[in-house]
This record gives structure tokens, C-alpha cells and sequence, in this order.
């Protein structure tokens, strides 16, 4: 594979870092304020799609940033694992700029200000961890990742959302210090270099103990994966404002955590030697209890974002669950699931703000006939659900058949039963609630509010044009918003190309 | 045994008197009394020092001429000067010490009204 | 002029102190100019004797032009290069923020006090790093230990002097400790040359003398950079002297100490001596992670914000300590490293919160509720201590202990890295409280800190640049790094 050196790279890193001082600088004048996010957002996206273009001829980038000292750097390399979360996580920022604009005009939320920089400079670790060429720079992205996106999770400044952050910083902190970084410096020991290279680095360098201690560590602190037992702070993080669970709850925090697993089994570890330990088939089992017990868990929430919290640390062990199966349709399948589910769950998140927004219900067992007053968001929820469950046509179909696909070549034939299981539940816990939403008359007439948010008398800076059509939709900024995700689902399923692509190289070496 | 504690006699009696400087300065309650035993635990260092530097039968390490007629530097044996000489550093800086504690202890005693250890332990912690 | 540098380093505070004196009768203001002068000059000259040492080697200074082990030797190699540079560093940042400080906390009437005090402690502590004479370090000790005493004193809290008297009863048995390891080491030997001390000292490595000598030097300088259990003196005068003292104090005064005990061990004593002819090792691996531990958990029960730091310096140093113990060369560069960096770190915080107090005179963190708001600075720069403190990536206190972590792998000690790490974590519980604090809660009284006085540059911007070098030497370890390893391999005799 040929390698370009250049910092493009960096800047697609720093795009939003500078764009997040641009933000705290112009605090006064919110336009203006917004305008950098979405420039931020577009720009990225484009210099991804540039750098997208060369890995797909088969280059990657690598530039060297800084040498802290002799044997630990902060380097990049965009590979096509690299790209294709990048490329995921910047298309949804685009789209949750436009949403998160609507969201909080529409609740006329305070700290906007604080809002927007740290959702810019979360968005540039995360480009940090995709890019990351050692384990090295990638811990250090996936700390600022944390420490980012705690103001937001405390974002209410509540009691309850400050116990929720705390929480949440406990669990991403603790778990990365005590378990993450020791096995950082095992690996460091004992392989004598940190970087990501393609079938690993720790094959032949020592016991299979100590590999299997590594590997345990590394599983344990990668917490963003949400494996469990480390999986409760993501139901606390959900305290947070709904776009902010939308993107890092369901794309970019978590998905740095199942990114970074994919990066330390294929190029740590390296199949072979996971394969040649057991240690991939443990790590399958231990997904696959995640993705049941989760599922049961969900079905007994009430709160529509908690349900969709268990469901998505049962959906991120599904990535897991392809990858450790170490068979390539499988992994191929457990790749394409970063970017389908990615699609699927933020179009849940958006509307589940959407309907906080319009008829500020936080309950699923609130929302009995709401399908006719917010027809579109509902409409979205309904695709966003099937997605989740694996119905054809939509994505969430594609990476459910590669990882069978995959089971059935590993001969993992316990897994095939996971995997019903799994769908059978998740149809328990989505589709009652589209039953209800469209089938149900509604329990008492909503009151009509237009900003239901703080109450407050004056028109909301947001264009809100729906009360004329007799709809009580969310803003058009945020069903917009859902209504690309929504067919983004759609559209994944029919041209998955690009991204297969991307699968297809990442598994072939 | 006897030998052992009779020949070095000076190193029993330089070890004794740290003790008892020690002794002073933890089970005393009085600052002054402590500051008293710091006094003895140090000069107890400098009679080791001291004791150290003499030899049996020596003198002071003066060069004597033969034209005074007294001994010859060959077959006199000098005390070796240099432990006084650090020794002497050694009293002034334990002076100083000694000024500075008795500064402060004027300054406790100002501060509290006592000297007493325990009685301005009690008045510290009244005083949170 | 720079043939004479070795001691200009030692002689600009001492004259500096004599000038203080005698210009600050006049005028009180030309008291800290001076000092401020004073100790810029020697960390220049300190820096270029550094340089001098990379481009020629070790040089040997010898006062008075009396040839070692007769005279007086000067040492200026990688190891006194490197302490020397930090602590006429730290000195100076501490010197620029003390003027405005004392004007206010201590008493216009005290401010000449505290300035000639200050360099006198400086003179001190310089000497005891430069000299190459066991004799001489313990008069420099005693001149960094009188006037340490009565810095501690010389602050408006009543509690201070009686902290300052329990520091000068044992400070002085731990120089009077020191004082017979000389002693005995002189009694089998007969001179006081560090390096003529390391030629004899071999042969009589089986006497129970040199022995005696040994222990002695290890309380001894114990008891004065608060080695655990030796530390009990540490926590009441480091909380209770005026903030710009305990910075002093934390960062300076311990280091040196410190740096005392290596000197002793590796470069009068051999490695080979220390590693294997006495079970210290075996002590140290027993206690610092006992000192680290505990005092991280009792740094978290503290509500007064100097006790809290002045707990977390006592595990700080057992980090140090453990790095020596581990006896390689990564681990012994760590532990080098991580002096700059506890120096820079608790210094820094001291004089940080030193700046709080002197805005709001509350010294409880509790009381710190919204100080984001109020003082958006002041806490900027408190996460960025925090950050490194916890040993954050990209701060330098991630540098030191990634060092100490894979120095305790090579040792084949895997079981300091849990201690390592928890007590990461537990500095993270007890630094993200305040941060927590100022940022995410609304102040008790909103109008509390804004009529207050405005606090002064000169104070704020020596805590500034420190905080960028916490942060510089975290991306850009490899300059600290340099001197450091070459410290560490000549200590270790791979040089």
C-alpha cells in the first residue's frame, strides 16, 4: 500500500479544534456562532471525502506530529478502517449541526456557547482516534473524548444530570487509567512499539498468558465499547440533551470504543494470533451475552432514551461480535455495523429529541397515537426501528447477513442463535412502541404548546412553520435532520458500495 | 565485654548523651526543655567528632623547629585538626539553631501564653 | 567570567541577600527587585553551566584554587546540571510572584524579612546541589534549613511558628544525623571529598562503620525531604506557611534534599553498594507504595486546600523514591524527570492557591463553589495543574510516569503499576472535586469575588508560564528528557 505523507490528516483534526475557538469567541452573536459549526462540519466531511478518494486507489496517509520522546509519537495514518469511521462520524456531525441548531433554539437552552465548542472539539478527537497510527495517540484522543463531552452529559447542571456525568467520567476514566493504560505499557514492554500495524504486533513477542492478560485489559478499558459489565455509563450518560446522545451516544463516543477494539484486535493483536489462542471465540461469547442481556434490559424501560441505551450497547457488541469471530464475512459484517448502525440509531435519538421537543414526552408509554400529530418523525422512528431489527430493506439487514454469513463459516452455530434471540427481542422492545404511536388513539388531548422547553412567551428564534398544516412536528431544522438519517437507512441498503468497499479492504489487509 | 565498653568509652558516653538529648526533645512537653535537648543531642555529635580526632600521647599540631629544642615533627604525633576545624562550623551553626528556636519560642509564648505542647495543641484546635 | 560561573551560582543570592538587606532599608520595593534580579542571574548562569556540560563534560570547580580533596570542589556534571536548573528556575518564578504577595499577606513590615531570608535559603540550597564536598553540604544544609525555619514563621498565622518550631526540632535531628554519617565516613577514611570518599570507600564496604554511616544519611536526609514515615512535620508547615513559602518549600527545598540522598548513594556510595550490599531497596519497595497510597487517600478526606497538597506531595516523593529504588535506568530517569515535574506542579499549585487566598481569603475547597465563573483564569490554569498532576497524556506528568511504570516492568515489578494507577485516580477524585466545584456550581454569592482586588500579573504570570511548561514538556518531553537520562546512566556508572 502506498503511503502519501502529508498533514491533511492533522487539519481534518483540527478543523474543528480552531472552529471550536472560533465558536467561544463569537458567543455574542449566534449566527455567526453557528455558522462556524456548520462550516467546521462541511469542510471536514470534504477533506475526508478527499483523503476517501486516495485510500480507495489504495494509499494511505501518514504524517508524524510530534515526538514526545524517543519510542512514543503522535502520529496519523488514515487507513480504510480509519476512513470509514471518519468518514461516518463527519457526514452525521453535518447532519446533527442542523439538528442541535433546532434543538436548542427550540428549548432556548442555556450555555449554547459551551454547547457547540465542546461538540467541536469531541468531533476532532474522535477524527484524532480514527486517524491515530499508535495506540499511543489514540489513548490520548479517547481521554479528550471524555473530557469533552462531560460538560455536555452535565449540561443541565441539575443534581441529577451532575450525578449522571460523574458517573459517566468514573466509569470512561477510571476504566481507561486502571485497565487501558497498563495494557498500553505491557504491550509497549513487550512488543517494543506501539503502532497499529496491519496482523499485529504481539504475535510471537510473548506468553500466551501475558497476551491473554493484555487482551483482557485492553477489553476492560476500552469502556466506550460498552461491553459489560462496563456498559452503566451510557444509560447515565443519557441524561445529556438529545443531540448530544444522538451523536456521541450513538456514533462517535461509542463508536470510538468499538474503533478502537476493531484497531487492537486486527492490528495489536492480529487475527491469527487471536485465533490461535481462543481468545477471539472468548471474546464472541462475552458479546454475545451483552447483546441478550441488554435487549432484556431494554425491554423493561419506560423512558424512551434508556430503551434506546440498551439498545445500543447491545447493537455495539454486535460490531464486536463480527470482529471477534475473526471470520472475514463476519468482520466485514461487524465493520458495516459501525456505519449502519450508526444511521439506523441516530434517526431513533433525533426523534426521540424531536418528540421531547414537540410535546415534551420523555416516556414510551406517553406516546400512544403520537404517529398522527408528528406523521414524519414517526415515519422515521418506524424505518430507524426496522433498521435496528434487520429488515430488508434497510441497512441494518446488510451487516445482520455478513455476520450469519460469518458465524456459519467460523462453524460458531451457538452464535446463530444469539443472533435470533437478539432479533426477536429487539422487534419486542421497537415495534409496540410504532404500534402504539400509530394504531393507538391518543390518551388526552396534548396540550398545544409551542415551546414547551422553559414556557417562555416570545416566539423561539427558529423557523416552526407546522401549526398552519394542524401537525405539532419539532422544528423543520431537526425533522429534516431525521428525515435524511432515516433515508440514509434506506439508501445504505441499496448502494452500499463505498463503504463495502472500505470493508472489503480493511478485512483483505 | 568490659574491653569493649572501656576502650571506646568515648562512643558510649557520645551515644548516652544523644540519648538523653533525644529523649528530652520527644517526652518533654516544655519548649524550652526541648530546645535544652536538641543542645545535648548536638553536642554530643561534637565530642564524637572531637574524640575522634585525639590519639593517645599527641599534641597540638603546631610545627615545632629544632632550634627551639623541643620535639621534632618526626617523632611527635599531632591530634588531627580538621574534625575541630569542622567542628567549630559545627557549634556555630548549632548556635544559630539555638537562636532561631528560642526566637520562636518567645514567639509561641507571645502568640499562646504558654510554652506547654499540649496546652497550644488544645488552644489550636479550639481555634477551628 | 564564565571559568568562574560554578560559584557565581552560589555567591550572586548570598550577596544578593546582603544587598536585599541593605538596598531594602532604603526602599522596601528594591528588596524584591533585587531578589527577583538576583535569582534570574543564577538560573541563567545555571542554564549555561548546563550548556557547558553538554559541549565539555563534567567540570570541577576548586575554591580558593586548592587542589581537591585538600580544598573545596565544585561538581558540575549532568546530575547537579540538571537539580540546579530546576531549583534556580523554580526560585525565580517563585521570587516574581512574592512581591506582590507579601506585600499583602505577609505585612509591608515583614517584606525585607522575607526577601533576605529567601535568597539565603536559595544561597542554601544551590550550595548543597553544587559542592562536591560532603562537609560543605551540610553547612549549605544548615543555611537552607535556618532560613526555611524562619520563612515558615514569618506569616501572619499564629499556627505557622508553632509548625515552624516542630520543622526546626526535626530538621535539626536530621542535619545532626547527617552530620555523624560525615562524621564516620571521615573517622575510616580521612577526607571529605565526595570523589576521593568513592575511591576509598570500596575497600571498606564490609565495615559495619561505613555501614552506620549509611543508615545515617538515609534518616538524615529522610527526615528532611519527608520520606514516609518521617513526614509528620511536613503537613503542618507546609499548610500553615504563607503560600509563597510551602511553593518554595514543596518545590525546592524537598528536591534538594532529595538530590542530597542520591548524591550520597550513588556518586560517594556505589550502585553496587546500595543495590546489593544493603536491603534499602527492599525498605523503599515497602514504603512508597504505602506512602503513595496513603496519601492519596488522605489528600481526598482534606478540605483545606495546602493540607491537600501538602499530603499529596508526600506521595509525590515516594513516587521518587520508588523510581530510585527500582534501580534502572528508565525508572531512575522517571524519577529524575518527575522532580522537575513535582517541582513545576506543587509549586505551581501552592502559588495557585496562594492567589485564591489572597482574592478570597477561603481556604476550604468547599467554599471554592463558581470560582469558573468569578475566576475564569485562575481556574483555567488549576485544570491544567490537575490535568498533569493526575498524569494526564500530553501534560509532563504523564512523561514521569510513563517512565516510572515501564522502569517498573523492566524491574520485573508489575505490581507498582496498580499502585502507580490508583493513585492516578485517586489525585483525579481529589482534583476533579474543585474543578467540579468551580465549574459546574453556581457561586454562594455571585457578587462575592467580582469587588475584590484585581490579582496582580506579577503574580499570576510566573504560574502561567509554568502551567506552559507542564504543558511544553508534555508534548516536548524529549528537552527535560535529554539530561535527565544522561543523569540517570552516570548515576547508574553506564558512563
Amino acid at each position: 500500500m502506498e503511503a502519501i505523507h502529508s498533514p491533511l490528516p492533522f487539519y481534518v483534526m483540527a478543523v474543528s479544534l480552531i472552529a471550536a475557538g472560533l465558536i467561544r469567541l463569537s458567543k455574542d452573536r449566534p449566527n455567526l456562532r453557528e455558522f462556524w459549526t456548520i462550516g467546521a462540519a462541511l469542510v471536514k466531511f470534504s477533506l475526508v471525502l478527499v483523503m476517501l478518494r486516495h485510500v480507495l486507489a489504495g494509499q494511505t496517509f501518514s504524517y508524524r506530529l510530534l515526538t514526545v520522546f524517543p519510542g512514543l509519537d503522535i502520529a496519523f495514518r488514515v487507513d480504510p478502517l480509519g476512513i470509514f469511521f471518519a468518514v461516518t462520524a463527519s457526514l452525521l456531525w453535518i447532519i446533527t449541526s442542523f439538528y442541535s441548531i433546532g434543538y436548542v433554539r427550540a428549548l432556548d437552552e442555556h450555555a449554547q456557547t459551551r454547547y457547540f465548542t465542546a461538540f467541536a472539539v469531541a468531533l476532532s478527537a474522535t477524527m484524532g482516534v480514527a486517524f491515530s497510527a499508535n495506540l499511543f495517540t489514540s489513548f490520548i484522543f479517547y481521554e479528550i473524548i471524555t473530557l469533552c463531552t462531560f460538560p455536555l452529559v452535565a449540561h443541565k447542571e441539575t443534581p441529577e444530570a451532575i450525578r449522571g456525568a460523574r458517573l459517566y467520567l468514573t466509569y470512561l476514566l477510571g476504566t481507561s487509567i486502571a485497565f487501558q493504560l497498563p495494557a498500553i505499557f505491557l504491550t509497549y514492554t513487550t512488543a517494543g512499539t506501539l503502532d497499529f500495524t496491519a496482523g499485529g504486533i504481539l504475535a510471537g513477542k510473548g506468553s500466551d498468558t501475558l497476551i491473554a492478560i493484555i487482551f483482557v485489559l485492553f477489553m476492560a478499558g476500552i469502556a466506550k465499547a460498552a461491553l459489560m459489565p462496563f456498559h452503566s455509563w451510557l444509560p447515565a450518560a443519557m441524561v445529556a440533551p438529545t443531540p448530544v446522545s444522538a451523536l456521541l451516544h450513538a456514533v462517535a463516543v461509542v463508536k470510538t470504543g468499538v474503533f478502537m477494539i476493531l484497531r487492537v484486535l486486527l492490528d495489536i493483536f492480529g487475527v491469527d494470533l487471536l485465533g490461535d489462542l481462543g481468545l477471539g471465540t472468548a471474546l464472541a461469547y462475552a458479546a454475545s451475552f451483552t447483546i441478550v442481556v441488554s435487549s432484556v434490559i431494554a425491554l423493561r424501560q419506560d423512558n424512551l432514551k434508556a430503551r434506546l441505551a440498551y439498545s445500543t450497547i447491545s447493537q455495539l457488541s454486535y460490531v464486536i461480535l463480527g470482529a471477534a469471530l475473526l471470520a472475514p464475512a463476519a468482520v466485514t459484517g461487524g465493520i458495516m455495523h459501525i456505519v449502519l448502525h450508526a444511521f439506523g440509531k441516530i434517526t431513533l435519538f433525533f426523534t426521540a429529541g424531536a418528540i421531547y421537543v414537540a410535546a415534551h414526552k420523555t416516556k414510551i408509554s406517553e406516546l400512544d397515537g403520537i404517529g398522527r400529530s408528528m406523521p414524519f418523525t414517526m415515519t422515521a422512528f418506524t424505518i430507524g426501528a426496522l433498521s435496528m431489527i434487520g429488515v430488508p430493506p434497510l441497512g441494518g439487514f446488510l451487516s445482520k447477513w455478513y455476520i450469519t454469513l460469518g458465524a456459519v463459516e467460523a462453524g460458531q452455530f451457538p452464535i446463530l442463535i444469539v443472533l435470533v434471540v437478539s432479533t426477536i427481542l429487539n422487534a419486542c422492545y421497537f415495534l409496540p412502541i410504532v404500534y402504539a404511536a400509530f394504531f393507538k388513539p391518543p390518551q388526552v388531548a396534548a396540550p398545544a404548546r409551542s415551546n414547551p422547553g422553559h414556557g417562555h412567551e416570545e416566539e423561539p428564534h427558529i423557523y416552526w412553520p407546522w401549526k398552519k398544516f394542524g401537525l405539532q412536528e419539532a422544528p423543520i431544522l431537526m425533522v429534516a435532520a431525521l428525515t435524511f438519517t432515516a433515508l440514509g437507512t434506506i439508501l445504505l441498503f441499496f448502494a452500499p458500495s463505498g463503504f463495502l468497499a472500505l470493508a472489503r479492504m480493511i478485512v483483505g489487509g | 565485654m568490659i574491653e569493649i565498653i572501656a576502650g571506646k568509652y568515648n562512643y558510649w558516653i557520645y551515644i548516652s548523651l544523644m540519648m538523653i538529648g533525644f529523649y528530652a526533645m520527644i517526652a518533654k512537653g516544655n519548649l524550652i526543655k526541648k530546645i535544652v535537648g536538641l543542645n545535648i543531642f548536638q553536642t554530643a555529635v561534637f565530642l564524637f567528632y572531637i574524640s575522634m580526632a585525639v590519639r593517645e600521647g599527641s599534641t597540638a599540631p603546631i610545627l615545632l623547629s629544632r632550634a627551639h629544642g623541643a620535639l621534632t615533627p618526626e617523632t611527635a604525633t599531632y591530634t588531627n585538626p580538621l574534625p575541630h576545624v569542622l567542628i567549630l562550623t559545627a557549634i556555630v551553626v548549632g548556635v544559630s539553631v539555638t537562636a532561631v528556636a528560642l526566637a520562636l519560642a518567645i514567639k509561641i509564648y507571645r502568640a499562646y501564653g504558654t510554652l506547654d505542647e499540649y496546652r497550644i495543641a488544645k488552644l489550636e484546635q479550639d481555634a477551628e | 567570567m564564565s571559568l568562574h560561573f560554578p560559584v557565581l551560582v552560589v555567591l550572586i543570592p548570598l550577596f544578593g541577600a546582603l544587598l536585599t538587606f541593605f538596598a531594602g532599608l532604603f526602599r522596601r520595593t528594591w528588596a524584591w527587585h533585587i531578589t527577583t534580579y538576583a535569582t534570574l542571574l543564577s538560573f541563567v548562569v545555571s542554564l549555561d553551566l548546563l550548556m557547558s556540560v553538554r559541549a565539555t563534560g563534567r567540570i570541577s570547580y576548586w575554591l580558593g584554587g586548592w587542589a581537591p580533596p585538600w580544598g573545596i570542589e565544585y561538581v558540575v556534571d549532568y546530575f547537579s546540571g540538571y537539580i540546579l536548573v530546576v531549583i534556580s528556575f523554580i526560585s525565580f518564578m517563585i521570587a516574581v510572584f512574592a512581591g506582590p504577595y507579601v506585600k499583602k499577606q505577609i505585612g509591608p513590615e515583614r517584606e525585607l524579612n522575607f526577601f533576605v531570608l529567601y535568597l539565603l535559603l536559595i544561597t542554601g540550597l544551590l550550595g548543597m546541589v553544587i559542592t562536591g564536598d560532603i562537609f560543605n553540604v551540610y553547612v549549605f544544609l544548615e543555611i537552607a534549613s535556618l532560613s526555611g525555619y524562619a520563612l515558615v514563621a514569618v506569616g501572619k498565622k499564629r499556627g505557622a511558628v508553632v509548625a515552624s518550631y516542630n520543622y526546626l526540632i526535626l530538621g535539626t535531628v536530621g542535619a545532626v544525623f547527617v552530620l555523624l554519617g560525615i562524621g564516620h565516613l571521615y573517622m575510616v577514611t580521612g577526607t571529605l571529598n565526595m570523589a576521593d570518599l568513592r575511591e576509598r570507600l570500596p575497600d571498606l564496604y564490609h565495615s559495619r562503620v561505613v555501614l552506620t554511616a549509611f543508615v545515617f544519611f538515609v534518616i538524615g536526609f529522610g527526615l528532611k525531604f519527608a520520606l514516609f514515615p518521617l513526614h509528620t512535620w511536613l503537613l503542618s508547615a507546609h499548610s500553615l506557611a504563607p503560600s509563597a513559602v510551602s511553593a518554595i518549600l514543596a518545590a525546592a527545598v524537598l528536591k534538594v534534599n532529595l538530590y542530597a540522598l542520591m548524591r550520597v548513594m550513588f556518586t560517594v556510595f556505589t550502585p553496587a553498594f546500595v543495590y546489593e550490599a544493603v536491603p534499602i531497596t527492599e525498605i523503599f519497595f515497602v514504603i512508597t507504595p504505602i506512602a503513595i497510597l496513603v496519601s492519596s487517600v488522605m489528600a481526598l478526606a482534606q478540605t483545606n486546600i495546602k493540607r491537600m497538597l501538602a499530603y499529596s506531595s508526600i506521595g509525590q516523593i515516594g513516587f521518587i523514591v520508588l523510581g530510585i529504588a527500582l534501580a534502572n535506568e528508565t525508572a531512575l530517569t522517571g524519577s529524575l524527570l518527575h522532580m522537575l515535574n513535582h517541582a513545576l506542579m506543587k509549586g505551581g499549585l501552592f502559588l495557585l492557591a496562594g492567589v485564591i487566598i489572597y482574592q478570597t481569603d477561603r481556604y476550604h475547597i468547599t467554599d471554592w463553589k463558581g470560582l469558573g465563573k468569578t475566576m475564569p483564569l485562575t481556574m483555567l490554569v488549576f485544570t491544567i495543574y490537575g490535568l498533569s498532576m493526575v498524569g494526564v497524556p500530553l501534560t509532563a506528568g504523564f512523561v514521569s510516569k510513563w517512565y516510572l511504570a515501564i522502569g517498573a516492568l523492566e524491574a520485573g515489578r508489575w505490581y507498582f503499576i496498580p499502585v502507580i494507577l490508583v493513585s492516578s485516580l485517586l489525585t483525579a477524585v481529589y482534583f476533579w472535586r474543585i474543578i467540579e466545584w468551580g465549574y459546574f456550581h453556581e457561586p454562594d454569592d455571585p457578587e462575592d469575588a467580582k469587588d475584590r482586588c484585581h490579582v496582580p500579573w506579577a503574580m499570576m504570570i510566573p504560574i502561567m508560564v509554568m502551567a506552559f511548561l507542564l504543558l511544553f514538556f508534555g508534548v516536548a518531553a524529549f528537552i527535560p528528557e535529554g539530561p535527565a537520562r544522561q543523569a540517570a546512566a552516570m548515576l547508574l556508572g553506564m558512563q
